[in-house]
C-alpha cells in the first residue's frame, strides 16, 4: 500500500526493524566482550545478538524491497 | 520533570540504559514523522476518515487486528491468563475467530455495498436516525473510555518497570497520539497500527521463547504450574492448562464459568458483537480498496489472531510457573490490582496481575531488548488509543455532528471538525484514564463496557441485516432495552453481590463470567424486544431495504483466477486451524 506519495508503509517498517535490530545486536556484541555485572535470566544464550541480527536482516529486506526508488520505478512501470 | 530524573524518582523493576532510551525515542520520532508525512494526504473526508478506501487486504487486515492490540491484548490478557489460566485463550480463539470469519464472509458485503462511513451510519440507513443517534452516542462514550484504559495501562507499565510518574506517561502518550491522528487521520492511525504490529511481535516474542526454554517446554511448564498451585486450586489441577475439559461445571475452573457462558455469552454474543459491529475494528476493514480485499482482511486478521496467545497468554502462564522473588527466591504471588496498589501492598512490594508481562520482560531482557520490549508495550497501548480516537472522531463527525448538529456541514468542515475532535477526544480520554485505576483488573472493566454497548448493538445490526421484517421502531426500542437492561444488571450486581446466582447462574461466577452472562441476557432482551415491536409496527418496503438486508442486496459477483484468491478458501483454512488448536489444548 502506498500513502499517495512514494513511501510505502513497508518501507517505514523496514527502517524501524533495521535500526532496532542494529542497535540491539551491537549492544549484544558489546556485552559479549564486556559482560554486565547484573545478568538477566538465560543471559548465556545471548538473545540480544541473534534476535537483533534477525530483526536487522528482516528490516534490511523490507527497506530495500520497498525503497522509494524501487517504488517509483514500479509505479512508472505500471503506468 | 526530566525523564532521566523521573527514572530515579522511585523504586523500579529495571533501569533503562542509554541504548533503551535510543530505541524508545526513535519510536516516538518515527511515529510523529509518519503523521507529518501523511498530513498532505488527508485533505478530504474520504481521506481523513476512511483512508481514501485504498488499503490492500494485508494492510487493512493487520490494522484490523492491531487496533485491538492495545492494553486489552498485552497486559490485560497476560494478567488474566495468570489469574484464570489458559481459559483466557478462549478470548482469542472461540471469542474471535468465528466472529472474524462471519464478518468476512457474511456481513462485509452489506457494509461494503451500502458504502457507509460507520456502523451507526448503517443503522441510520436501516432503522432511521433515532437508532443512529443512540448507537453513536453510546459508541462515542465507549471509545473515550477505552482510550482511557489504554492510557492507564501504559502509565502502569511505565510506573512498574521504569518508575515514571503516571501523570507524565499519560501526558506523553496522549499528546503523541493526538498529534499523529489529528494530522493524518485514519491513514496515519493505520500506518502506525501496522508498524506497531511488527514492533509488538519483535519485542514480545522473545518472552515465550526464552520462557519455554527455562521451563523445559510445554510439559515442563505444566509440571511447574502444578507444583505452584495453591490449595484452593489444587482440587482442579488441569484447570490452568486445559481449555474445555474443565468447563462442565462452574466450580471446576478458576473463572467460575461453564461452557454455556463461553460458547453463547462469549462466542455467540460478545465476540460477534465486538468483531462485527464495533466500529473501531470494522472501520479498518471498510478502508479496503475493494470487496475482495475487505473480505480477505478479517481472514488475515483471524490467522494472526490465532497466534497472539503465544505472546500474551503464554507469558501469563510462564509467570505462574517461573516468577520468583528476586530477594528471597520464593514463589512470587501476584494479587488483584487494588491490593497491590494499596499502601500495605506497596509496603510489601506486591505486584498486580496486570504486571505479569513487564515482570517477565524484566526477567529475560537486558539493555536493548528491554528497550524494544518497552517500545512494544508502548506501541500496543498507543495503537489501542489511536484506534479508539480515530473511530470516535469519525462517529462524532458523521453520526453526531453531521447528523444532529450541523446537517449542512461541508466536506472541508468535516475534516476540520475531525482534527479538532481528535484532540478533544484525547483530552476526555485522559480523564477516563483515572477512572480505571479503581477497577480490580483492566479486563474486567473492559468486558463490562462491552456488555453494556456492544452486545445489544450486535442484536440490532444482525436482525437488521438478516430479517427484513425488522422495523424502525423495533430496532430503536430493542437497542435501548438491551443497553438499559445491561447497565441495570451491572448495577444490581454491584449493589447486591448475591444477585450473581441469578445473573450468572452460579454464586461461583467471577467478574468475567458475570460479564459473559450479562451480555447474553441483554442480547436476548434486545432481540426479543426488536422482534416484538417489529411485529406490531409497519415494515419498510423491499425497495427501501435494497442494499441493506439479506435477500434484497445484490452481492457483486467476484471472479477468482484460482482457489487461492478466494476468501472462502482462506476462511476454511483458518477455521480448520482453529479447530485443531481446540483439540490440542482440550
Amino acid at each position: 500500500m502506498k500513502s499517495g506519495g512514494s513511501l510505502s508503509i513497508w518501507f517505514f517498517i523496514g527502517i524501524s526493524l533495521a535500526v532496532n535490530g542494529a542497535v540491539i545486536c551491537a549492544r549484544g556484541i558489546y556485552e559479549l566482550m564486556s559482560p554486565p555485572a547484573v545478568q538477566v535470566v538465560l543471559y548465556n544464550l545471548h538473545a540480544n545478538i541473534w534476535w537483533g541480527a534477525v530483526l536487522l536482516i528482516l528490516g534490511l529486506f523490507f527497506s530495500l524491497r520497498f525503497s522509494p526508488a524501487r517504488e517509483r520505478a514500479r509505479m512508472a512501470g505500471n503506468s | 520533570m526530566n525523564p532521566a530524573l523521573l527514572l530515579l524518582s522511585s523504586s523500579t523493576l529495571v533501569h533503562l540504559s542509554p541504548v533503551d532510551l535510543v530505541i524508545i525515542v526513535f519510536y516516538f520520532g518515527l511515529v510523529l514523522a509518519i503523521g507529518l508525512y501523511l498530513k498532505e494526504q488527508a485533505n478530504t473526508g474520504e481521506d481523513f476518515f476512511m483512508a481514501g478506501r485504498e488499503m490492500t487486504a494485508w494492510v487493512a487486515g493487520l490494522a484490523f487486528l492491531s487496533a485491538n492490540l492495545g492494553s486489552l491484548e498485552l497486559m490485560g490478557w497476560a494478567g488474566n491468563s495468570y489469574k484464570y489460566g489458559i481459559l483466557a485463550a478462549h478470548w482469542y480463539w472461540i471469542g474471535a475467530i468465528p466472529a472474524m470469519l462471519f464478518l468476512a464472509l457474511i456481513m462485509m458485503p452489506f457494509y461494503y455495498v451500502c458504502k457507509t462511513h460507520s456502523v451507526p451510519g448503517y443503522l441510520k440507513l436501516r432503522f432511521g436516525q433515532d437508532s443512529q443517534a443512540l448507537s453513536s452516542i453510546s459508541f462515542a462514550l465507549m471509545t473515550v473510555l477505552m482510550s482511557g484504559i489504554n492510557m492507564y495501562a501504559m502509565a502502569v507499565v511505565m510506573k512498574v518497570v521504569l518508575g515514571w510518574d503516571i501523570n507524565f506517561s499519560i501526558l506523553v502518550s496522549s499528546v503523541t497520539v493526538a498529534i499523529y491522528v489529528a494530522l493524518g487521520g485514519l491513514r496515519s492511525a493505520i500506518f502506525n497500527e501496522v508498524l506497531q504490529f511488527f514492533l509488538i511481535w519483535a519485542g514480545a516474542l522473545l518472552i515465550p521463547i526464552l520462557g519455554l526454554i527455562e521451563a523445559g517446554g510445554w510439559s515442563g511448564l505444566q509440571a511447574k504450574i502444578l507444583q505452584n498451585l495453591t490449595e484452593q486450586h489444587a482440587a482442579n489441577p488441569g484447570a490452568y492448562t486445559h481449555l474445555w475439559s474443565t468447563l462442565g461445571d462452574f466450580s471446576n475452573n478458576p473463572m467460575g464459568i461453564n461452557w454455556v457462558g463461553i460458547v453463547f455469552g462469549l462466542g455467540a454474543v460478545i465476540s460477534m458483537g465486538y468483531w462485527t459491529t464495533d466500529f473501531l475494528v470494522v472501520q479498518r476493514v471498510l478502508s479496503a480498496k475493494d470487496l475482495r480485499s475487505a473480505e480477505l482482511a478479517p481472514i488475515i486478521g483471524a490467522a494472526f489472531k490465532m497466534m497472539v496467545p503465544f505472546i500474551v497468554i503464554l507469558p501469563g502462564l510462564l509467570g505462574l510457573a517461573l516468577l520468583r522473588d528476586p530477594h528471597t527466591g520464593s514463589l512470587l504471588r501476584l494479587v488483584p490490582a487494588d491490593v497491590a496498589w494499596s499502601k500495605a501492598g506497596q509496603a510489601q512490594g506486591l505486584h498486580g496481575y496486570d504486571e505479569v508481562l513487564p515482570l517477565m520482560l524484566a526477567r529475560y531482557c537486558g539493555p536493548g531488548l528491554l528497550g524494544l520490549g518497552i517500545t512494544a508495550l508502548i506501541a500496543g497501548f498507543m495503537s489501542g488509543m489511536a484506534g479508539n480516537v480515530s473511530a470516535f472522531a469519525t462517529v462524532w463527525t458523521y453520526d453526531i455532528y453531521g447528523a444532529l448538529i450541523n446537517k449542512n456541514a461541508s466536506d472541508a468542515g468535516k475534516v476540520k471538525m475531525g482534527r479538532w475532535i481528535t484532540v478533544i477526544g484525547v483530552g476526555i480520554s485522559i480523564g477516563t484514564a483515572y477512572l480505571v485505576m479503581h477497577a480490580q483488573s483492566i479486563m474486567d472493566y473492559v468486558q463490562a463496557l462491552f456488555s453494556f454497548f456492544i452486545a445489544p448493538l450486535f442484536g440490532t445490526v444482525i436482525l437488521g441485516m438478516l430479517w427484513k421484517r425488522a422495523t424502525k421502531a423495533g430496532g430503536f426500542w430493542g437497542l435501548l432495552a438491551g443497553t438499559l437492561s445491561s447497565i441495570g444488571m451491572y448495577t444490581w450486581g454491584k449493589l447486591d453481590p448475591s444477585s450473581v446466582r441469578y445473573l450468572a447462574l452460579s454464586d461461583k461466577a467471577q467478574d468475567q463470567a458475570q460479564n459473559m452472562f450479562r451480555a447474553l441476557w441483554c442480547w436476548l432482551i434486545c432481540v426479543i424486544v426488536t422482534v416484538a415491536v417489529s411485529l406490531m409496527s409497519k415494515p419498510k418496503s423491499d425497495e427501501e431495504l435494497k442494499n441493506l438486508v439479506y435477500g434484497l442486496t445484490p452481492i457483486p459477483k467476484q471472479e477468482h483466477a484460482s482457489i487461492f484468491q478466494s476468501p472462502l478458501f482462506w476462511g476454511a483454512v483458518v477455521a480448520i486451524g482453529f479447530v485443531i488448536l481446540q483439540i490440542i489444548f482440550w
